[in-house]
C-alpha cells in the first residue's frame, strides 16, 4: 500500500483515514525554533463531507487513498442507480443516491460532470456549476409585479424546484447556479 | 514558465535593502562590533530538532552562528553582532525556508532581561525606518503564565494526559504526536494554542522556560527550575530566541552528549559536537545573554506580507 508523507501533502492529496476516505485542503508546517516540527492538516472526509483539523509529527506518513475524480458524461437513471460514460474509454459506471446526493436534480443527460471515484467506485458526482434546464410548470406572472422583485416557484425539466421572478413563463429556458440551488437568467431561446 | 521571477516584489527588495542599513546604523551606534564566522564548518548542531544539511567532503552548513560567535566571546573579542544566511533542512512551509536570514548578536555583562530590552528597541528602531512604526509597546510574559493564560495549564506541574486533555478542550486533534515525551506534547501546545495567542497586536515576550528547554541557557535554581531563555512573538509568529548564556563546559558537553544519545536512540543523523566550543568555555566566556533573530520572518510582518517567500529575492522552491 501506498503512503504519503507529511511534508509530501498538498491541497487535494487524497488521504485513508480510519478507513475513510479525505481530500487535503490544507497543510500548515510549524516548528518552535528549538522544538518538534508538526505539520496541521485541514481535511475533508469525502463520504460525509465533513471537515476536520489533525496535527502529525513532521515526517509520519498516512495510507493514500485510491481516490481520482474523472469528467464522465451522463447517459440514463433507471430509478435506482445513474449511468455515466468515460468519454475517452467508453466504459460506463453506475452511481446510486448516495453519490448522486444534491447533483441529480440538475442532470437531464448528455451534460459532463465531474466524479470522484474511490477504488473506482463513485464517490460523489458534481453537477456542471451552472445548467440550462427549460421551466416546465410555474404560476403565470402577475402583470405590473415585474418590478418588484418578487419571486414563485418553478418546476424544470429535471424535476427541481428553484425560485425565479414572476416574469418567467412555462416553456422558457432558464440558467441555475447548481451550488446554490439559485436562479440566474433566462437563457434564451 | 515564470519561476525565474523572484518570489518577493522590488518594493519589498528596497524595505529589505532599508532593513540592513537601519540594522548596521543602530549596532554602530552603541559600538557593537559586526563579524562574520565560518558557514561551513567541522562540527555541527546536536540540538533534537534542528537538521544540518552535509556537504560532500563531510562538513557542515551551519544552522546558526552561535558556536562560532561565543568563541569570539571567550578570546575576548566584547559585544558583537552579524547577519548571515542560515541553512536548516526539511524546514519549509509559510514561515520557513531552508535558508534564511540570522541576525545574531552578544552582550556581556547582560542578563536575558537586559537582552530583551535591547531587542524590543531594535525591532522598535528597525519597524520606524521602515515608515511602519510599532501600534503599541512590546509586550513580556514568562512561559508559565502564558500556558495559564491561554490553555489553563501549568507547564511545570502538567502530566502528559493533562496536556492532551487541556489540547482536546482548545479544540486541537495531535493523535499521540508526542508519545511519552512531555516536552515534545509542549512543544505541540505551543505551537497550536498558545503561541499562536502570543503578541497579537504589539510584539511580546516569552521567558523562563522549562529547565528540560533550556537548550544553551543557563538554568536558575528556583523551585521548579527554570531556564533564563527567551522568545519573542508577534502576530502568534516566533521572532527571536535568546539565553542567558550558559557558560559552564562540563554542563554543556554533558547536554551535547544527551542530545547525541537521543538522536542515537531516535534513530537521527549524529553530527559531532564542536569540542572547540566546549575548549572555548574552558577557558572562559564572559557572563553575556545572547538572541538570535528571523530577519525575514521580521521584514514580513513590519511589512504586513503573509508568507516569507514574500520577502525572499526567491524562495527555495526558486533558488
Amino acid at each position: 500500500m501506498a503512503t504519503v508523507s507529511t511534508n509530501e501533502m498538498k491541497s487535494g492529496t487524497k488521504l485513508l483515514i480510519d478507513g475513510d476516505p479525505y481530500s487535503v485542503i490544507d497543510n500548515e508546517y510549524r516548528k518552535p525554533g528549538k522544538g518538534q516540527a508538526t505539520n496541521t492538516l485541514k481535511i475533508r472526509n469525502l463520504k460525509t463531507g465533513r471537515v476536520l483539523e489533525k496535527t502529525l509529527k513532521s515526517g509520519d506518513t498516512i495510507e493514500s487513498a485510491d481516490v481520482e475524480d474523472k469528467d464522465m458524461q451522463y447517459l440514463y437513471n433507471d430509478g435506482e442507480f445513474w449511468t455515466f460514460m468515460d468519454p475517452k474509454s467508453f466504459e460506463q459506471i453506475q452511481a446510486g443516491k448516495a453519490a448522486m446526493a444534491e447533483s441529480a436534480q440538475w442532470l437531464k443527460g448528455e451534460e459532463t460532470v465531474r466524479i470522484t471515484l474511490w477504488n473506482e467506485v463513485p464517490l460523489l458526482v458534481y453537477a456542471p456549476n451552472t445548467v440550462e434546464l427549460t421551466v416546465t410548470e410555474t404560476d403565470p406572472g402577475l402583470r405590473g409585479d415585474t418590478a418588484t422583485g418578487g419571486t414563485k416557484p418553478a418546476k424544470l425539466e429535471t424535476g427541481a424546484i428553484v425560485k425565479v421572478p414572476l416574469f418567467i413563463t412555462e416553456g422558457e429556458k432558464i440558467k441555475v447556479d447548481t451550488r446554490t440551488g439559485e436562479y440566474l437568467n433566462r437563457a434564451g431561446k | 514558465m515564470t519561476d525565474w521571477q523572484p518570489s518577493a516584489d522590488l518594493p519589498t527588495l528596497r524595505a529589505r535593502a532599508a532593513l540592513l542599513s537601519a540594522l548596521r546604523a543602530f549596532f554602530n551606534s552603541r559600538g557593537v562590533l559586526e563579524v562574520e564566522t565560518p558557514l561551513l564548518s567541522a562540527h555541527a548542531t546536536v540540538d533534537r530538532h534542528i537538521e544540518s544539511f552535509r556537504t560532500e567532503d563531510g562538513r557542515w552548513l551551519h544552522t546558526s552562528p552561535e558556536f562560532a560567535m561565543k568563541r569570539l566571546l571567550c578570546a575576548g573579542s566584547g559585544p558583537i553582532w552579524q547577519v548571515c544566511r542560515v541553512f536548516r533542512r526539511e524546514e519549509s512551509g509559510r514561515h520557513h525556508n531552508p535558508e534564511f536570514t540570522m541576525l545574531e548578536w552578544y552582550r556581556p555583562g547582560f542578563d536575558h532581561h537586559a537582552l530583551m530590552l535591547e531587542v524590543a528597541e531594535l525591532v522598535t528602531a528597525l519597524a520606524a525606518a521602515l515608515g511602519r512604526p510599532l501600534g503599541g509597546s512590546v509586550g513580556k510574559l514568562s512561559y508559565r503564565e502564558a500556558f495559564r493564560r491561554h490553555l489553563d495549564l501549568d507547564p511545570f506541574t502538567a502530566d502528559i494526559a493533562a496536556i492532551r486533555a487541556a489540547l482536546e478542550r482548545a479544540g486541537h486533534d495531535a493523535g499521540d504526536l508526542g508519545g511519552q515525551d512531555r516536552d515534545i506534547w509542549l512543544d505541540v501546545a505551543m505551537s497550536l494554542a498558545v503561541g499562536p495567542r502570543l503578541g497579537l497586536d504589539a510584539p511580546c515576550f516569552l521567558y523562563d522556560f522549562p529547565a528540560s528547554q533550556a537548550a544553551l541557557s543557563r538554568i536558575r535554581r528556583d523551585d521548579p527550575p527554570v531556564a533564563e531563555r527567551f522568545e519573542l512573538f508577534w502576530r502568534g509568529t516566533e521572532l527571536a530566541n535568546g539565553f542567558h548564556e550558559l557558560g559552564n563546559a562540563a554542563e554543556q558537553r554533558q547536554r551535547f552528549e544527551a542530545d547525541q544519545d537521543w538522536r542515537q536512540q531516535q534513530g537521527r543523523e549524529l553530527p559531532p559536537y564542536d569540542r572547540r566550543l566546549i575548549d572555548a568555555l574552558d577557558a572562559g566566556l564572559p557572563d553575556c545573554a545572547g538572541v538570535a533573530l528571523g530577519l525575514d520572518r521580521l521584514l514580513m510582518l513590519v511589512l504586513g506580507k503573509g508568507s516569507l517567500a514574500e520577502v525572499l529575492a526567491f524562495d527555495s522552491g526558486r533558488a
